[in-house]
């Protein structure tokens, strides 16, 4: 697609009464929407992966849907360098203490995403053995349904994630701190 | 080759299993609960049935006695596998372990005991293994309910969990 477009003059910025570039030099904005914006695109997940979603995870990673231009391409595996816990897979009673331990050793600020049917409600699983959805231990901020997810879903989840981020306050003192 | 191997067990346990059939390529060994180790050793010594592959149980919930405890056993040397069942009470869940003759017996008894409440006279490790200590109950009886849970963290306060039983 070639459209003939009037070439945009470049007008060399005037240098102001101080003798310095004008250009840019401040920006207006709101601290929260700021905030929000650096966040959203730089969401260090860390992958809590239990089972065959794990293939779908890898699929999503990969190049041909690619992750990375979310910003969400870069796994942490130390919880405290994550701020996007990524449950993918069914959780069970047993690893349940593991779950709940790997999210409380996460820094603020910091968002779930439960991924596949497993993570979001036990999916199919419906006995003794597994947990019935991780949010009865930890809030979640984005389910994915899916057994598994396509890699559509979880951009779009991920897309939805980052609007949320987008319109959340960002308290520079929280209670934590 | 199957056949010829099958009679010669048979004819070996011929007093202690009668009622032997094949099914499915198997040789199944009804037995009583008190002839175990001397089919087991009969399969382990002359019949060279080396290894023990599982040992799981039946329940059946109106029958008396409730559970069947199986084991199969596989022969490396003649590539045949022999099935062997008994009885048990649900009063007197019990039968002789099986560690002092196959190493294997050890962990498959363990999940048997946790998943059937078999008792396994004789294996001193029937702590759970694929569940979790202070589980209670036995979850792959028929009477065990279906949605309960015992979670090991407690659930967030507020959480609702909702209908499980709708849809």
């Amino acid at each position: 697609m070639s459209v003939a477009r009037t070439p945009i003059p470049i007008v060399p910025a005037r240098a102001s009464a101080r003798g310095k570039s004008a250009a840019f030099e401040y920006l207006t904005t709101k601290k929260d929407e700021l905030c929000g914006w650096g966040r959203k695109f730089s969401l260090f997940p860390y992958p809590f992966v239990t089972a065959c979603c794990a293939m779908e995870f890898m699929s999503v990673s990969s190049t041909p849907y690619d992750t990375d231009r979310f910003g969400a391409a870069l796994p942490r595996f130390s919880p405290r360098q994550s701020d996007l816990l990524m449950v993918v897979g069914t959780v069970t009673h047993k690893q349940a203490p593991v779950l709940l331990k790997v999210y409380e050793q996460m820094c603020e600020p910091k968002w779930v995403m439960a991924f596949g049917v497993c993570a979001s409600s036990g999916g199919f699983y419906q006995n003794y053995a597994a947990l019935a959805g991780i949010d009865r231990i930890i809030p979640v901020d984005v389910y994915i349904p899916g057994c598994p997810p396509r890699p559509e879903t979880v951009i779009d989840g991920i897309m939805q994630l980052q609007d949320k981020i987008a319109r959340q306050k960002h308290p520079i003192i929280t209670k934590d701190f | 080759m199957n056949a010829a191997i099958f009679d010669t067990v048979r004819a070996q346990l011929a007093s202690v299993a009668p009622d032997a059939t094949v099914s499915h390529g198997t040789l199944v060994l009804p037995i009583e609960p008190h002839a175990l180790i001397h089919v087991v050793e009969t399969l382990k010594g002359p019949c060279r049935f080396d290894m023990l592959l599982d040992v799981t149980a039946i329940d059946w919930p109106t029958r008396d006695p409730r559970f069947d405890v199986i084991w199969h056993f596989y022969s490396t040397a003649h590539k045949v596998r022999v099935r062997v069942r008994t009885q048990v009470t649900e009063v007197d869940a019990t039968v002789r372990s099986l560690t002092p003759y196959y190493g294997s017996a050890a962990y498959a008894e363990r999940e048997c005991h946790e998943m059937y409440g078999i008792r396994f006279e004789g294996n001193a490790d029937l702590r759970p293994i694929l569940l979790y200590e202070g589980f209670v109950g036995h979850p792959l009886r028929k009477d065990y309910p279906k949605l309960a849970e015992q979670p090991l963290v407690p659930y967030r306060e507020g959480f609702d969990p909702g209908d499980r039983t709708a849809g």
